[in-house]
């Protein structure tokens, strides 16, 4: 019987010839990934097993989240992971500064994850591995710490989505208008427990920062991956950064339990309203809505093709005398280069805070939290209430067009509104 | 073995921001995570919450961030098992993980409100609700992860195969 993408990456890690969905399996892990919030419990579990870790290069340690250390409290949990990663000789332990950023993007930058790879995350947006035709999957502190010291997980195979593709990308339309869409068809628990495989000549019309945006929001819809086929965008990006890869490619025969059709040249500009990411509204619907704060960054959309659409369409504006916007790059590569391209000229020109690499303000931490009755239109993944600070505050998702679009205009807004 | 508690009784998509919220994750100490645990949505949970009352809520339950934070708050709280229709894969995983039972009841849990008293065997996957007399049934665990919980979590089961 025919394979997806998934099940086929899940039966060579388990080493078996073929899975089915609902089957349990354990699998051998490429990459094992935690952060400043994850790690630290995730060492104290760890050191109970009383084994070495399982691999000193497979291991990847990122301090992002409360980072560089709002308070004592935070800087010591840093601290615990720092010593863990000096302590084990741990390859990829990515400190702040240096050629750090947020795991996500990363992992994908520096080729520790890849086409055919399986990675596991105490976070649950490592499912954004997807975007380069992995299997990658958020878990929690136990299974990592378990992970650590065996180098394996279980899994239940998970049934598959089909999501087909098709039409044309029109202008002023990214990954988070497709994502945010999606989940605005299929409801937050829609994949709950499944897998999303994304297929269809629509593929081909997105960037790889559309994909990681996309796959990145999988857990969003309660999915346990979404995964891309592999093609020509996925080969030169990975070419000369990920080592021995095996690209996988769905069995004509494969699976799945059922089919979502997404007409990419159908898409507007989409928000989502709080407190749940599958409240999707089409911007030109919404009327008018008056914001406080704009934070363009994270592991969703804080990459230099979003810091490039952001900063097109803020060149030569100012920043509404009502807003706060923060930009934050995802990396100190991605820093770099918008750098070197201008973006944070432009950014700070029209009057946006540009901060180093963090999650920041994503989940509430540090960067930009919010008062009550306070309104952010934010290109992160999550609107759930309280997430960006105080449980009267809330968080509309957008991409960075319609993220740039509102900082301009103080209200909630597409880019053809920009003059 | 059979447990006997009072409902909490929540709703659909209990994210993991509203059981544990960012702010407090500075700390792990399952004490500390007790005592702010559901704070965003019920102030009075944490205050008044009794050793064996056990949390029920509807779909989608625990989805969100990965933290374990979120069974161990609950946990910590005296809540020894967690009804709902349904669990988000992550939370569900981090439960059975940590040794904290999670029943997955389907619409049955409508049958369930604020306040009624329950009676549960988590192993054999019975709900008894003493206050209206309805009886349900969980969808039981599937092979070696029921061996995993029998063990009381993860770190146990890897220890006791070493
Ligand atoms: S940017 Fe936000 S969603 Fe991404 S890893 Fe950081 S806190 Fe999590």
């Amino acid at each position: 019987m025919g394979m997806n993408m998934t099940e086929k990456i899940l039966a060579k890690h388990a080493g078996l010839a073929s899975v089915e969905p609902g089957q349990l399996i354990t699998c051998k892990l490429d990459m094992v990934l935690a952060n400043d919030i994850t790690a630290p419990p995730a060492i104290k579990e760890f050191e109970k097993i009383g084994r070495p870790v399982f691999d000193n290069t497979k291991i990847a340690l990122v301090p992002d989240h409360f980072t560089p250390n709002k308070d004592m409290k935070t800087a010591g949990l840093t601290k615990a992971v720092r010593d863990f990663a000096n302590a084990n000789n741990i390859v990829n332990y990515f400190e702040v500064g240096h050629d750090a950023g947020i795991e996500h993007v990363i992992l994908p930058e520096k080729g520790l994850v890849g086409p055919g790879k399986l990675t596991i995350g105490a976070d649950s947006h490592t499912c954004t591995y997807g975007a380069v035709n992995g299997f990658a999957t958020g878990v929690g502190t136990t299974d990592l710490a378990v992970a650590l010291a065996t180098g394996e997980a279980w899994f239940k195979v998970p049934q598959s989505i089909k999501v087909n593709l098709t039409g044309k990308k029109p202008k002023n339309i990214n990954g988070k208008d497709v994502i945010l869409t999606l989940i605005g068809m299929i409801g937050v628990d829609g994949a709950l427990y499944q897998s999303l495989e994304f297929a269809g000549p629509g593929v081909a019309e997105l960037s790889m920062t559309d994909r990681f945006t996309i796959a990145n929001m999988a857990i969003e819809a309660g999915g346990k991956n979404g995964i891309f086929p592999f093609d020509e965008k996925t080969k030169e990006y990975v070419e000369g950064r990920v080592k021995d890869y095996e690209p996988v490619a769905p069995d004509a025969d494969a699976k799945y339990v059922r089919t979502v059709e997404i007409n990419l040249s159908e898409l507007k500009p989409v928000v989502a309203f709080p407190h749940l990411p599958g409240n999707t509204k089409r911007v030109e619907d919404i009327g008018e809505i008056k914001i406080h704060q704009v934070v363009i960054g994270s592991c969703t959309n804080g990459r230099l093709e979003d810091l490039a659409i952001a900063a097109e369409i803020m060149k030569g504006h100012k920043v509404h005398k009502d807003v706060r916007c923060i930009v934050i790059p995802g990396s100190q590569q991605v820093y770099m280069e918008a750098l070197e391209a201008g973006y944070l000229k432009t950014f700070i020109e029209s009057g946006a805070a540009v901060s180093t690499p963090t999650c920041g303000p994503c989940m509430g931490g540090h960067m930009g939290i919010m008062t009550a009755g306070e309104r952010c239109v934010s290109t992160t993944n999550r609107n759930f209430r309280g997430r960006m600070g105080h449980v009267d505050s809330e968080v509309y998702l957008a991409g960075p067009h319609v993220a740039a679009a509102s900082a301009i205009l103080g209200r909630i807004a597409t880019p053809e509104e920009v003059e | 073995m059979a447990l006997e508690g009072k409902v909490w009784r929540y709703g659909d998509n209990i994210d993991t921001d509203v059981i544990i919220p960012a702010r407090y994750l500075n700390s792990f100490d399952p004490k500390e995570l007790a005592s702010h645990c559901m704070v965003d949505i019920d102030t009075t949970f944490a205050e008044k919450v009794q050793e064996g009352d056990i949390m029920v809520g509807g779909k989608n339950f625990g989805c969100g961030s990965s933290r374990e934070h979120a069974p161990i708050a609950i946990k910590a709280s005296g809540v020894p098992v967690i009804i709902a229709a349904s669990f988000a894969r992550i939370f569900y995983r981090n439960g059975i993980n940590i040794g904290l039972p999670l029943l997955e009841i389907g619409d049955d849990v409508e049958k369930i409100h604020a306040d009624d008293r329950l009676r549960v065997d988590p192993e054999k996957g019975t709900i008894e609700n003493l206050t209206t007399g309805d009886t349900f049934k969980a969808h039981p665990l599937p092979g070696f992860v029921q061996d995993i919980a029998n063990a009381g979590g993860l770190i146990n089961y890897i220890k006791s195969k070493k």
